[in-house]
């Protein structure tokens, strides 16, 4: 389990370690022609590679295509239910907060599937909170039986599963999933996930272990930017991904870099990461790692979306909504957070175009996975 | 030139192509077009059987392509009959491009789930052209279980690294006796010569060609590159001197006899 290995690690050491990296580790990450590691990875986050960002995109945008092609995958999130019963500090669905609950009935699920295929989505990603009782297992597994002849590609990010529940869900048609560690950072983790299952600090961070033996097709890894310091963070998630390449060889990975944003009753973030540094751990991402899938959801801005798509990011969503029943149910219910970029998938596929890509709407075939 | 001949189909020209990581289908079509190209791979993951007309398929509609649908993202034997099976149904052709990679980081194509496959599909009716690792004792083995041609790599997938497998290639050329099509890792036209030159029946490229800042110049160019190597092997290139001249010949003494 990457726990025995994560625990080896100390925050402050790595952190320490990050900030110490000179102009000299840049380069010298920059300028190799083998596998770069883990150190390269630490040099390119670090403060110091800010002024090598020009040299960084150009290295990204052709690493990235060289492997993907120009072309963006489109995928749409659908929220099934706003129920939880954690409490996470920077989300709008938190248990503390008082909005409605919603679950989609299987009725609601197929209205918004059917908007959702309108827009020209065949890859689907399915979002709850945390509720076992309501949305458990057989919930979600009906979900996607719902589902499964309408779309190619079917993705979660709901609550973290047992392993025999992963098998379960991948055998009715179940292909990724999305499992974000929000911080890496132990005891922070705990400030901001004070009451829920998901207090469980070893029990998140062990999932992608389960998901690899389930035999999932892909993995999303990630942090919540904007709880801890990103640097580290970064390198933590960077670690884990590393880890899971070598042991679950035969899954594909993707990691995602959600800013927080605002939502009803959620705090500050403690740390701000500016567009250039954004800008900079996407492409040190790549130029890490030239196979790992790259996301960016319409929690960024419209200038931000429009200038990214060329430095290494290979899915994108767009017109998203982030409320149970948002597309054609119930438009007007709270949001977990607001998203910022509000343009149509049209739109996004004309701004694709016009950055010489091809927006990819399907990339996965139901035949290949063999669903019983 | 000699015209190549796969299970009784005759092809001109030697340069088989991708159709992934184009920046549009219209730019794909162009470009096939320029390069000459009879024979195009298109992965059954990214055609839409249920449109009514899929994007893809539309820009190939050319006499001059013959499809070549690909099993691209199956991990097992299993999944790529099943896979098979519905390109075969959807696109109507008996042509398969079998390739298992279980391992989404390299796409390196697994062997033994490879060759299972081939036996199974060959059986099944298909022509089957597998896509495999530089292995001579493998290529064997398919040819006994009936593939119409072997794809070996040259580098792995979208690397642009060359023939980096040459002296494995070498000796499956010497030994096969169905069509080598040199697949993956050619980078740039001087590897499709190169592996034509050494006898190569021909070559498939993808990203080469796909991701170039001018693909229809690009495709011209390995088009040129495929017939200029050819053209060599026919022409039996001279070889180059393995040793010296020795000025008091090592047998000479044969002679006094």
């Amino acid at each position: 389990m990457f726990t025995q290995l994560f625990d080896t690690f100390n925050w402050d050491e790595i952190k320490k370690s990050i900030y110490s990296k000179t102009i000299v580790d840049v380069e010298f990450a920059l300028n190799k022609t083998s596998k770069r590691d883990l150190e390269d990875f630490k040099a390119l986050i670090s403060p110091s590679a800010i002024g090598y960002l020009e040299k960084m995109a150009y290295l990204s945008n052709r690493l990235t295509q060289k492997r993907f092609g120009k072309t963006i995958q489109m995928y749409a999130p659908l929220y099934l239910s706003n129920e939880c019963q954690n409490i996470c500090t920077y989300c709008g669905f938190s248990f503390d907060n008082k909005l409605k609950r919603k679950t989609l009935t299987d009725l609601e699920i197929l209205k918004e599937a059917e908007a959702i295929k309108k827009m020209g989505y065949d890859h689907i990603l399915l979002v709850t909170g945390e509720a076992n009782q309501t949305v458990g297992v057989p919930y979600l597994k009906n979900a996607i039986k719902l589902l499964q002849p309408l779309f190619s590609l079917i993705s979660i990010e709901v609550q973290p599963l047992d392993q025999n529940e992963y098998e379960e869900l991948i055998m009715v048609g179940l292909n990724t999933v999305l499992v974000y560690q929000e911080t890496y950072h132990k005891e922070d983790y705990k400030l901001h996930h004070p009451k829920g299952k998901k207090s469980n600090f070893n029990y998140r961070l062990e999932t992608p272990d389960r998901l690899g033996n389930s035999g999932v097709y892909k993995v999303g890894l990630g942090t919540l930017i904007g709880l801890e310091d990103w640097r580290t963070d970064a390198f933590s998630t960077a670690l884990h991904l590393s880890y899971l390449e070598k042991k679950y060889w035969k899954t594909k990975y993707s990691i995602s870099f959600p800013r927080m944003r605002p939502a009803e009753g959620i705090i500050e973030p403690k740390v701000i990461i500016t567009d250039k540094e954004l800008v900079q751990l996407i492409c040190a991402y790549r130029i890490f790692n030239e196979e790992i899938e790259l996301s960016i959801s319409t929690r960024e801005s419209e200038h931000f979306r429009n200038n990214i798509i060329k430095l290494g990011i290979t899915s994108m969503s767009a017109g998203s909504k982030t409320n149970p029943g948002g597309y054609a149910v119930e438009k007007e219910s709270l949001e977990q957070f607001e998203i910022s970029d509000e343009r149509t998938p049209q739109e996004i596929e004309i701004l694709i175009k016009s950055q010489g890509y091809q927006a990819v709407w399907k990339d996965w075939d139901r035949g290949i996975q063999l669903v019983k | 030139m000699e015209n190549l001949i796969i299970a009784n189909k005759e092809f001109t020209s030697r340069l088989f192509t991708g159709t992934g990581k184009f920046s549009s289908s219209q730019l794909m079509e162009e470009t096939l077009l320029a390069s000459g190209s009879e024979l195009v791979t298109v992965a059954l993951k990214r055609i839409d059987l249920n449109a009514n007309e899929d994007d893809i398929l539309k820009h190939l509609s050319h006499s001059q392509f013959n499809l070549l649908p690909n099993t691209s993202g199956v991990r097992t034997a299993k999944e790529a009959i099943f896979a098979a099976q519905l390109a075969r149904e959807a696109l109507e052709t008996n042509w398969l491009k079998l390739e298992i990679h279980p391992d989404p980081k390299y796409l390196l194509p697994d062997p033994i789930e490879t060759l299972k496959a081939a036996e199974e599909l060959v059986k099944l009716g298909f022509i089957v052209l597998p896509y495999v690792h530089a292995d001579p004792v493998l290529c064997k083995h398919l040819e006994n279980v009936g593939v119409a041609a072997v794809m070996p790599l040259g580098s792995p997938i979208g690397s642009n690294s060359g023939l980096q497998t040459k002296r494995f290639l070498e000796i499956i050329i010497e030994q096969s006796n169905v069509p080598i099509v040199v697949d993956a890792g050619i980078g740039a036209p001087s590897h499709a010569a190169e592996a034509m030159e050494m006898g190569a029946a021909a070559v498939l490229v993808n990203t080469a060609i796909a991701v170039s800042d001018n693909p229809i110049l690009m495709a011209k160019a390995f088009k040129m590159a495929v017939e200029a190597g050819l053209m060599a092997y026919e022409a039996r290139l001279a070889k180059p001197k393995n040793f010296a001249e020795a000025s008091s010949p090592l047998t000479s003494f044969l002679q006094d006899l």
